[in-house]
């Protein structure tokens, strides 16, 4: 259950931003989940609604931005879609896919009042 | 308990005792900025303050022809808008009580509330980046190796760290730090062979954490030029998300375990840069004939 712990980590820096920014209620969290990062997002909906409970954020719509996942494939020697960690190159069926984008969990945004 | 993710509030525990000697305070200063920040009890400490510059805000202005702009100044001192007017202008230097800039929107529009959005662009793990990166810089200043044992329960870390203890605790000084929910089992195992271990207890929580590394380090003292082994919570997921500050993730498989491994637990398998295959003497078995009926003699271990 390490999506609780990421979930902490999102109210933490949505909390830190709405103080700074004085606001009175957060309305929206917006998050880049990348299809090869290890987090499942209907996971990570369900526990970011048990932590923001009683929080800042309390009720905020949480939006996740589904980020495609993209690897260099050697044999082809250029970037290609990737669908999941040990997927096969989609044009030559190569295993040997290096990883480049999609990878990332990050908070892009809030919208306060 | 671990900052990073709050798991396991208040039951994280390294070595018995409840690990809450660190805490965070909130301040509010006189011009009304916030900020917290962490600090560990009877210790001197730096904080940082991420105040807004003073005096800066935007200003919307509505135009007679309905389109609308907005923009930036810095001044000193106070200013008001003047009701009734069709066309927004202010004054500086005049002291008063209406502050439309004071809202999160810092600018003030007729019939819009105080809505807006924030950019953040931070990564969810950034803290626990942070905490690992201080632990790798940590290491390297002191030319010390440090590993990442990471597996399923049951694989047998903690006997392949006792037979590479035994192995090699005559050429380079070693200390270990045991991850597991409950109990310091392991901790008792590494300490039988004469290197010095630190058990912490994650309570509830699934994974070692950087923050709780960094403690482990003020405890253990790893020499210079050492080797420091992280035994993690046994567990083939979390672990996989969360950096210690460790040269390498080194992933253990038993051959009892199957060898879908890899492609049921991807995420774990391609954080880490070593893979021990364990428990290869029981390959033939497993291979051949179901294991419960044909048992071997355990405990031995190629790896």
């Amino acid at each position: 259950m390490h999506e609780m712990s990421l979930a902490e980590g999102v109210l933490q820096l949505v909390e830190e931003t709405a103080m700074r920014e004085n606001a009175q209620r957060v309305k929206l969290v917006v998050l880049e989940i990348g299809r090869l990062s290890s987090v499942e997002p209907e996971a990570l909906r369900f526990c970011f609604e048990a932590v923001v409970d009683g929080s800042i954020a309390h009720g905020a719509v949480l939006e996740i931005v589904d980020v495609p996942g993209v690897g260099w494939c050697m044999p082809c020697g250029e970037s290609v879609a990737m669908d999941e960690a040990f997927g096969a190159c989609p044009r030559c069926g190569s295993y040997q896919l290096q990883p480049t984008g999609g990878t990332e969990m990050r908070v892009r945004e809030i919208e306060i009042e | 308990m671990c900052t990073v993710c709050g798991c396991g509030a208040g039951e994280a525990k390294v070595e018995g005792e409840a690990s809450e000697d660190s805490h965070e305070h909130t301040h509010v200063h006189e011009d009304g900025t916030v900020h917290s920040h962490a600090h560990e009890q009877g210790q001197e400490h730096a904080h940082e303050h991420g105040e807004a510059p003073l005096g800066v805000h935007s200003h919307t202005h509505r135009h007679a022809d309905g389109s609308e702009h907005s923009h930036a100044h810095t001044h000193v001192g106070e200013h008001a808008h003047e009701q009734g007017h069709e066309h927004h202008h202010h004054e500086h230097g005049i002291a008063a009580d209406l502050d439309y800039g004071s809202g999160p929107a810092r600018a003030h529009a007729p019939g819009l509330s105080q809505s807006r959005m924030v950019q953040i662009e931070q990564d969810i793990l950034g803290k626990n980046n942070a905490y690992a990166a201080a632990n790798r810089q940590w290491f390297d200043e002191r030319g010390i190796l440090a590993l990442n044992l990471v597996s399923s329960p049951g694989s047998g870390k903690t006997a392949v760290l006792v037979r590479t203890i035994e192995l090699l605790k005559v050429k380079v000084a070693i200390s270990v730090v045991e991850g597991d929910q409950q109990t310091s089992n392991d901790a008792e195992r590494i300490r039988a062979t004469g290197v010095t271990a630190l058990q912490i207890n994650t309570g509830k929580g699934c994974h070692l954490d950087g923050h709780m590394v960094g403690h482990a380090l003020e405890r253990l003292k790893p020499a210079d030029e050492s080797l420091f082994l992280i035994e993690n919570v046994g567990n083939l997921v979390c672990p996989a998300a969360f950096d210690l500050g460790e040269q390498h993730k080194v992933a253990i498989l038993s051959v009892t375990e199957g060898e879908d491994k890899p492609l049921k637990y991807p995420d774990m398998f391609r954080a880490a840069d070593v893979l021990l295959l364990n428990k290869c003497d029981l390959l033939p078995t497993w291979n051949s004939t179901p294991i419960w009926r044909k048992p071997t003699p355990a405990g031995s271990i190629r790896s």
